[in-house]
């Protein structure tokens, strides 16, 4: 399928007549060489020409071969110069100029294609190409692969429809069949041609799983209008819009063209497209890297911390928060646009972290850098360290996505242990405690605390302790130490909050009891890998 | 009143109190609200209330308050604890009767949604009169979002209701 046969003279020919360019015209002949796409604009015209001139009889791929030979010549000869030297004779400039540089090619004006709007015309180019690129490189981004997405204006899926009906009603009168599904999609033309050229400009390939996205938008306001039949037509295809945005959407509008019928779209739209004034326009270009994720574990030794930050109407509660001291050096080394924060569990502001601490990720968006070595992660782990003493970080690495499952397991299944300075209101002597040290798997059932039940449902929920030791202070005070299941509210173990969590350590010694200090001496999950710090 | 640190379940919580409910004398409530942005807050009986003073035993408890409704089949579900019945200030929680013939009722004292009774006194009546402002508690209620800051101001505060309990020796003696 790599040249133009006979059966393709007359949609070549009716194509040229309606102002459809030489790439178009190749995909409605269903042409599926990447490499001749990639031709400069004007040789195409030239060889479509003389396929056109040329005596039925003869073998039409002789005209490919002639192209070929010199341009490949040009790349070897010459491979670290850029696709301009291919084009410098055939490059497309914009439209009232054309004619000054080129007069002898054409017979008039290099129209903009009623059917891709200049899409594969004057983005093909390499003007275009180093317009990416430039925004690409002044972004600064560390990247070792990248995937080239484009958003096309809906309008092109209805000119490539109606572009296709004029062909086929000329096929059939002619007696021949055109086959829809082996022309080739605009996009995917234009991502043969485009693809080579910025892989060579930006000096890594292009890869369909990239982290590192390079966008562009492209839109038509001129001929925005030309889908608005459509609502008409099948009106249950267009949804309300949502924040003023457009209502014809790319989707909705290739539903509504999948649904109407052929007479209606012939009515309501000229068929064959008429050329546009102007070409398309590039929107936006943007960047963005895939999120990269930093996994660790933290200590907090202080007692006036929260975990997030605690803002109330817009203002600050407490200074600062465990996540905050710990993101805003990564964030400053990976120049991310943002983070989120996530813990296997988390502890109460007054409640302090020891042990090898509670592993943590944090999810950077969109980060500049990506690549860091195992000696600039401990790097990095030793700024946040100096930078503080309300915490410390330590295994601090680079994760995976998936990796971040393993965390959240741990906060559902795995033990804790923690240290608790009891305060009881009746005397108790050392022999008074000692029973303490022998109860195992000790069934607690825990109503929401009322402390928290403002913001969670009302439920009672069955928790484990495991085991406990008891420390004799005086007669008002002793310190407790006890594993337990994961999600045991410590506190309301304790002081029993108003009976709510039976047992508790009140109805347990028939006393009151009160917590006066928390910490959580250890959180037993065995992620992130502990590194050799 | 015990002015010593109130340790245990009961620290976070203020105190407020609604002496005299519905005029009949003494019978005294105190709501305790905690502290958190959208307070909750817990309904029990004030130290004054008759039930609370010694020589009296309780005989039964009784969540059924009308034909129609028992605060027993009080149902929440989900954060904003929606299907829970819905209090005014005197809308009654619980009949409790004394074994001297005597029968009180326990007012809601502030508006908004019936979170949970406290079943543990049907079962052990005691803890009502032993540990009235924890353990004996009656019920547990949310305020509307909106109300939070104003649902105090039908109630006393504690100093306030010190006056009250001051006004009430003088007056006897």
């Amino acid at each position: 399928m790599s040249s133009l046969t006979e059966k393709d003279r007359p949609i070549v020919q009716l194509l040229l007549n309606t102002g459809t360019c030489p790439r178009c015209i190749l995909r409605f002949c269903s042409v599926g060489s990447q490499m001749l796409y990639r031709h400069p604009y004007k040789d195409l015209m030239k060889v479509l020409k003389e396929f056109m001139k040329s005596n039925q009889e003869k073998e039409d791929t002789v005209c490919f071969d002639v192209v070929d030979p010199p341009c490949k010549r040009i790349r070897l000869e010459h491979p670290e110069e850029g696709p301009e030297d291919l084009n410098h004779n055939g490059a497309l400039q914009q439209i009232p100029q054309v004619n000054d540089e080129n007069t002898a090619m054409e017979n008039s004006a290099v129209k903009v294609c009623n059917v891709c709007l200049g899409i594969l015309q004057e983005f093909c180019e390499p003007d275009f190409v180093n317009k990416v690129c430039q925004k690409v490189n002044s972004a600064d981004y560390q990247f070792t692969s990248f995937v080239f997405s484009v958003s096309l204006p809906p309008q092109l899926s209805v000119r490539e429809r109606a572009a296709w009906l004029v062909l086929k009603q000329e096929m059939r009168n002619l007696g021949l069949s055109l086959a829809k599904d082996d022309i080739v999609q605009l996009k995917e033309a234009y991502k043969w041609i485009i693809h080579p050229q910025l892989s060579e400009e930006l000096g890594v390939p292009a890869d369909g799983k990239s982290l590192f996205e390079v966008s562009v938008v492209f839109a038509h306001p001129e001929t925005d209008e030309e889908c608005h039949f459509l609502a008409t037509a099948c009106p249950d295809c267009f949804k309300p819009a949502k924040n003023k945005q457009s209502v014809f959407t790319r989707m909705a509008v290739i539903k509504a063209l999948e649904k109407i019928k052929e007479e209606d779209f012939l009515k309501h739209f000229p068929c064959p497209p008429s050329s546009p004034k102007n070409l398309c326009v590039a929107l936006e270009i943007q960047c963005n890297n895939g999120a990269v994720f930093v996994a660790g574990r933290y200590n907090k030794y202080s007692r006036n911390l929260p975990q997030t930050p605690w803002i109330i109407d817009g203002e600050r509660k407490l200074e600062s928060s465990v996540e905050e001291l710990i993101s805003e050096h990564l964030m400053a080394e990976f120049k991310a646009d943002s983070f989120n924060f996530s813990s296997s569990g988390r502890e109460d502001v007054d409640v302090r972290t020891l042990g090898n601490g509670r592993p943590f990720a944090i999810e950077l968006v969109n980060p500049r850098r990506i690549h860091f070595t195992a000696e600039e992660m401990k790097r990095l782990q030793q700024t946040i360290n100096t930078s503080s003493d309300k915490i410390q970080v330590r295994d601090l690495q680079l994760v995976t996505r998936s990796a971040i499952g393993r965390m959240k397991e741990g906060e559902e299944e795995k033990t804790k242990t923690y240290s608790a300075l009891i305060w009881i209101d009746k005397a108790i002597q050392k022999e008074d405690i000692v029973f303490l040290d022998d109860i195992k798997e000790l069934k607690l059932d825990q109503k929401t605390p009322l402390r928290v039940l403002h913001r969670r449902p009302l439920a009672v929920r069955c928790r484990i302790i495991h085991t406990m030791r008891s420390e004799y202070i005086d007669e008002h005070h002793f310190r407790l130490h006890l594993k337990t299941q994961a999600g045991t509210y410590i506190k309301e173990f304790v002081h029993g909050d108003f009976g709510r969590t039976k047992p508790n350590i009140g109805s347990l010694l028939n006393r009151t009891a009160d917590i006066l200090e928390l910490d959580v001496e250890s959180v037993d999950v065995d992620w992130p890998p502990t590194l050799d710090n | 009143m015990a002015a010593a640190a109130r340790g245990g379940a009961e620290r976070y919580f203020t105190r407020w109190y609604k002496p005299d409910v519905k005029g009949r004398p003494c019978e005294d409530f105190c709501v305790l609200q905690h502290s958190n942005r959208r307070v909750i807050c817990v309904i029990t009986l004030a130290e004054a209330h008759p039930l609370l003073q010694s020589g009296k035993t309780i005989k039964s408890i009784n969540y059924q308050i009308s034909a129609n409704c028992s605060r027993l089949q009080n149902k929440v579900s989900g954060k904003s604890k929606r299907g829970a019945q819905f209090l005014t200030e005197l809308a009654p929680l619980c009949r409790i009767s004394s074994t001297d013939g005597e029968e009180y009722t326990i007012y809601s004292c502030i508006r908004g949604r019936l979170i949970e009774v406290n079943e543990n006194i049907l079962s052990n009546p005691t803890i009502l009169q032993e540990k009235p402002s924890t353990e004996g508690y009656i019920a547990v209620v949310l305020p509307k979002f909106e109300e939070s800051k104003s649902i105090t101001q039908g109630l006393l505060t504690e100093k306030e209701y010190e006056e009250v309990l001051l006004k009430r020796l003088n007056s006897s003696s």
